[in-house]
């Protein structure tokens, strides 16, 4: 749906425009980092460095979505995304929406797409989905005209999480082409390790993917991304490190024996950090199982970035909302 | 692309420019140079530099703007040109503030610009200094300084070209698109 920008620009002076044609952002969604080029996904890191420094203002307010409505519609749980969104719209001066299934007229049986018809009737100008069912945003977005933003459907993908991941690494590390990240645990079934392997491997980076064999599909290589089954083969030459969340809430025990085993085998703690490279950046899209994937120490430790990735979560998603709204304006909109 | 300044007539359009700001400072007080991204921003640049060298025993903070969010044509526009963070490390409050473009056509930057500063405190005085006037205002806005006056068809874009952002110096008339 990615419309070409004819700019006709009016009353441009001068400033800021003029430079030899600069990138311009032409997606009124954002689905997936499988659809979008390394050069899209730059300018989205570019404009979030730009966001970043309006979270240091003592009046943390821009205007450039002021009179638009974002609504936040989460068919499935969430704390920090939607609260991270929320803040990010706010802070773009948009109004929002929540929507949360539970109790709502999806428990009376309405569909997805009904709820968000009758909620775009209300004059909604970007939909924000999170969805169990994979390619659930991509399904209504070819029905609405709304911006769509992928908040994570299923085990498919969970573009903004993976953006925030690769703009932490570029942050820190100085870079992400050439560097290696290893994503550790339950690959299969993770939204965030899909979307930052199609994302690091576009931008040039390697990925080495690390968890049990009935967590890491061997159909993955495919995504251009190393296997492996031992943690302790992959510490020696990581620039940074993944941890994925063991999600209980889904698929309980039957992936591996035990916990104790699991956390014995792939957890990250500090005897294992020490024979990583000094600096490296050890991750988790969160929440935590402290004790689980990674130890306390360790998650709290001067390696450890999480905390930071959620503050970059923010300028991330402000930029994206500026994207996609930017992407269509009123006019010549059918 | 047509010419319409050469690089000599830019230096005496920057030097008025300079000459006109110098003369207006306050004997006291805190005063900071605030340019418009992109041109603006080198201009701004340029006289802070300028101004520090023949006021030695003086202070002046050097800011840059970026105003994108602050357009009123920017639902208007499609495709979002990339953003660039505003730099402004210090308190406005109570300053003399310079603001620097490089060329005022219909004022709107400009009235985007107090906008956009007004979110970062309250200066005393506001001043606007611009390098190229080319007049055809559309808001109640004028310029403190100018460097030069110029008019130019409105169907035209007048362009400012600098070193440091364009490899050459002049100003240039090229056609919208």
């Amino acid at each position: 749906m990615a419309k070409k920008a004819s700019s006709s620009s009016k009353s441009t002076e001068g400033s800021a425009s003029g430079e030899k044609q600069p990138f311009v952002w032409t997606r009124k969604d954002l689905l997936g980092l499988d659809e979008l080029s390394a050069e899209e996904i730059v300018h989205i890191l570019d404009t979030a460095e730009s966001f970043r420094e309006v979270s240091t203002r003592s009046i943390k307010k821009v205007p450039a979505l002021r009179g638009k409505v974002v609504a936040l519609m989460f068919f499935e749980d969430s704390t920090r995304t939607r609260m991270s969104f929320e803040l990010a719209a706010s802070r773009l001066s948009a109004d929002t929406m929540i929507f949360t299934s539970k109790g709502s007229s999806v428990a009376k049986g309405e569909t997805t797409l009904d709820t968000i018809r009758n909620v775009e009737a209300m004059g909604v100008d970007v939909f924000i989905i999170r969805h169990s069912q994979p390619g659930a945003p991509h399904m209504v977005s070819r029905k609405i005209e709304a911006s769509i933003i992928n908040a994570g459907d299923g085990a498919h993908e969970h573009p903004t999480q993976a953006l925030l991941d690769i703009f932490t690494m570029r942050q820190r590390l100085g870079g992400v082409a050439g560097k290696r990240v290893a994503i550790v645990g339950d690959i299969a079934h993770s939204r965030v390790a899909r979307s930052n392997i199609l994302g690091l491997r576009k931008l040039g980076a390697e990925v080495v993917v690390v968890g049990p064999p009935t967590m890491v599909p061997s159909a993955i290589k495919a995504m251009g991304c190393e296997i492996s089954h031992s943690l302790d083969d992959v510490l020696g030459e990581v620039d940074a490190i993944n941890m994925l969340r063991i999600q209980f809430e889904r698929f309980g025990g039957n992936l591996f024996p035990s916990l104790r085993e699991y956390s014995k085998v792939y957890g990250l703690n500090t005897e294992r950090l020490a024979r990583c490279p000094k600096d490296v950046l050890v991750m988790h899209p969160g929440p935590i199982n402290r004790g689980v994937e990674i130890t306390s120490d360790v998650a709290d430790g001067p390696n450890s970035c999480i905390l930071q990735q959620v503050t970059n979560g923010l300028a991330i998603r402000m930029a994206v909302l500026y994207l996609v709204t930017q992407a269509h304006g009123p006019a010549e909109q059918t | 692309m047509n010419r319409l300044l050469t690089a000599q007539q830019v230096k005496r359009a920057l030097t008025r420019l300079y000459d006109a700001i110098a003369k207006s400072l306050p004997s006291d007080g805190r005063i900071a140079v605030i340019g418009i991204r992109t041109r603006g921003e080198t201009l701004a640049g340029r006289i802070v530099k300028r101004l520090g060298e023949n006021f030695p025993d003086r202070h002046f903070d050097h800011g840059v703007l970026d105003i994108t969010f602050y357009r009123d044509d920017l639902a208007m526009r499609r495709g979002a040109p990339l953003v660039r963070a505003t730099d402004i490390e210090f308190d406005l409050d109570g300053s003399f503030v310079v603001l620097v473009d490089d060329v005022l056509h219909t004022g709107r930057s400009v009235r985007a610009a107090l906008d956009a500063l007004h979110d970062f405190g309250r200066p005393k005085i506001v001043r606007l200094g611009v390098l190229i006037d080319r007049g055809e205002r559309e808001l109640p806005i004028a310029a403190d300084f100018a460097g030069r006056c110029i008019t130019a068809p409105d169907n035209k874009r007048v362009q400012l070209k600098l070193k440091e952002t364009d490899g050459e110096e002049g100003v240039f008339i090229i056609q919208k698109h």
